[in-house]
């Protein structure tokens, strides 16, 4: 797991406003966090194909970042953009919840 | 020494003991909150928990040089730091030293939305985050059961809970955990049931439209603790908890004797006046003059260099030292010396419970060598009888064990039995003084006398009380065939006597002017008498005499005839 930021190429050329910035708050590489990665890895790509970032953060190596975004549970994703702020926690197993919870429209709707 | 003492027992090897650094909180804990474990603070709302979180941290931090680190799932570490900040807790202070870490948690349900499995790492993390950056010794989690309302999956929450008080232990954190009461249970999702090593509640009841804050060791393993309800005070100062229980009947007495201020008063009570540290109970109806008694010895104490602390629960400060400086005890140089302080309160404004920690915080800060209270009777307004006499006795058994004198006054009601406090208070004093009201001759006069006094010798004689300019004064009172009496009664009582007096002067004198008279008058007639008898003597003396001139003159003529005659003449010379 990568601690970067994962853009995927054509999202960059889009307007900010259309661009989910989500960063996943995981702790280690533990089975739930690389659940929780993966799930959201399928989910962006069937329905955010290159209009979404994910950020991976994990806490063990920067604990500090746990307090910027009120982190408790673990996995935690967050919505940074668009606006306003959501979050998700769990492993994301639950694409139907996901959806909801990101406020995606699906793409192929 | 006793061998006993060298014994070092069980529980000073295995408990450790953390000192919270709240006054009285760490001699009702006997030394402190279990170390390096949780400890739940429960209770409903306003209540104290998070003050008594911070405080705990904020000693901590500045006294045992433990840093801390306060995760607040309610208030921001801004509203935090204002709300303290009137205590003269500086947090903000604090943080910048690396002594404290403030982390707001705040979870918007909102904002939240669940999909399947997680754990609470996110939390564990931070908390380990923050107490490894500034090498914390004390964790507060306030209030952590705020979780319940942002995450739905129950199950997983208390596991995780359960996990994090596990994860404290292991941590070696002493930790306050805060809870808000719930209905029949301590906390209201059952904190208590994780945690389990010590568990304080702290509650505010409100009896009589008073709210009074009380703090009870609920349980403490491993430890005794003091079991009993105690009351605790907020002030600016912060909290203070007060083991206020009776401290047992084993002071330390004294023979010292002090004066009362007033030099008859010492007469009768073998000239010396009351003992060090003993309690004194002046009661009278109204205007029998109790203030008075206790300003003189105030003005006695002060007058000795010692601190003399008078709580006031009628007059205030000013007021006092107006009345008193009519009967000529000047106080205001004492309060200036700083010797005396007059604490004038209403009793309605604090239940007893808050009055008596007030006190006891008062006494130990000023540190007087005399108290007095008048009057005590106000206290009754806002307890009942046996709550009054558990207070009182316990403030005297405070008080005798500090070796302070302790002078109450009470107002006793007309119409009841004087010899009768309204609490039964009479036996927990050792010199009682009864003001009496004397009504006689359609007047009211003051008497008083020493009803009792524990060791000494005294007077059991009723003294007329005088409130003169120059203070209180104590006269004889008048012991006739009539009784007792005071005032004019006694005034006019010695008149009359006087007049009695005069009038059997009189008379005696009287009759010695007629015996004297009349003696005056035999010895006229023994004169007349006398004068009698002389002349009687006279009359015969003259008759003698003329008897014998006639018989002379008869011999004359006899002889002149017979010479005529020529008889012979007698021989006259043979």
């Amino acid at each position: 797991m990568k601690n970067i930021a994962e853009r995927t190429g054509q999202g960059s050329e889009k307007s900010e406003a259309d661009v989910y910035v989500l960063r996943l708050y995981v702790a280690g590489q533990t089975p739930k966090s690389m659940v929780a990665f993966a799930n959201l890895k399928k989910l962006c790509e069937e329905h955010l194909a290159g209009k979404y970032e994910i950020e991976v953060i994990d806490l063990v190596k920067n604990p500090q970042l746990a307090r910027g975004d009120q982190i408790l549970a673990i996995p935690t994703l967050v919505r940074r953009l668009p606006q306003p702020l959501k979050k998700i926690i769990g492993d994301l197993s639950n694409s139907e919840r996901v959806l909801v919870g990101l406020d995606i429209r699906s793409l192929k709707e | 020494m006793s061998k006993e003492n060298n014994i070092i027992r069980s529980s000073d090897i295995f408990l450790l003991k953390c000192q919270t650094g709240i006054r009285g909180m760490d001699d009702i804990t006997d030394g402190g909150i279990p170390g390096g474990r949780p400890t739940l603070v429960c209770g409903s709302a306003g209540c104290g928990k998070t003050l008594l979180a911070i405080e705990f941290l904020v000693h901590g931090a500045i006294k045992y040089d433990e840093p801390g680190v306060f995760m607040s799932f309610e208030e921001s570490s801004e509203e935090l730091a204002q709300n303290v900040a009137s205590l003269g807790f500086d947090l903000n202070e604090l943080v910048s030293a690396h002594k404290l870490i403030l982390d707001h948690v705040s979870i918007e349900p909102g904002e939240i939305e669940e999909t399947g499995e997680y754990d609470l790492e996110g939390l564990f993390i931070r908390l380990n985050h923050s107490i490894d950056s500034i090498g914390a010794k004390r964790v507060v989690l306030d209030t952590i059961e705020s979780l319940f309302g942002g995450l739905a999956n129950e199950s997983i929450l208390r596991a995780e809970l359960r996990r994090l008080f596990r994860w404290l232990k292991a941590k070696g954190v002493t930790a306050i955990i805060t809870g808000e009461r719930g209905e029949g249970t301590l906390t209201r999702h059952g904190l208590e049931e994780y945690v389990s090593d010590c568990v304080i509640l702290l509650d505010n009841r409100v009896e009589g439209q008073i709210t009074t804050r009380r703090l009870r060791i609920i349980k403490y393993r491993g430890s005794k603790h003091g079991t009993n309800e105690y009351p605790f005070l907020i002030d600016e100062m912060g909290i203070s908890v007060l083991p206020i229980t009776s401290l047992g009947l084993r002071h330390v007495v004294s023979s010292e004797r002090i004066s009362s201020g007033i030099s008859r008063l010492d007469t009768m009570m073998g000239g010396e006046g009351y003992y060090r540290g003993s309690s004194i109970l002046v009661s009278g109806t109204a205007g029998t003059g109790k203030t008075s008694i206790a300003a003189s010895f105030a003005d006695a104490a002060c007058n000795r260099g010692e601190r003399c602390l008078y709580f006031a629960f009628e007059e205030s400060p000013s007021q006092i030292i107006r009345n008193m400086l009519s009967i000529g005890i000047d106080l205001e140089p004492w309060i200036k010396q700083e010797l005396l302080d007059i604490y004038a309160v209403r009793p309605t404004i604090y239940g007893l419970e808050t009055h008596l920690v007030k006190m006891y915080k008062l006494v130990r800060e000023f540190k007087p060598k005399v108290v007095i209270i008048d009057p005590v009777t106000n206290l009754i307004a806002i307890g009942s009888d046996t709550e009054v006499k558990s207070m009182l006795s316990r403030l005297i058994d405070f008080l005798k064990s500090n070796q302070i004198t302790a002078f109450f006054t009470n107002l006793s009601h007309t119409g009841a039995a004087l010899e009768q406090t309204e609490f039964g208070i009479s036996s927990l004093m050792d010199t009682w003084l009864l003001l009496r009201d004397i009504e006689i001759g359609s007047e009211r006069n003051r008497g008083l006398y020493i009803l009792k006094s524990r060791g000494m010798a005294h007077s059991n004689q009723i003294r007329e009380f005088l409130l003169t300019d120059d203070g209180i004064d104590l006269v004889d009172v008048y012991l006739g065939p009539a009784g007792v009496l005071t005032g004019t009664a006694r005034i006019a009582q010695e008149i009359q006597e006087k007049a009695a007096q005069n009038l059997h002067k009189r008379e005696i004198e009287q009759k010695k002017r007629e015996i004297y008279r009349r003696r005056a008058a035999i010895k006229a007639r023994i004169a007349a008498l006398n004068s009698e008898f002389e002349e009687s003597q006279e009359d015969f003396d003259k008759l003698t005499q003329q008897e014998e001139a006639q018989e002379r003159t008869l011999a004359e003529e006899q002889a002149k005839i017979a010479h005529l005659r020529a008889a012979d003449k007698p021989n006259e010379n043979q």
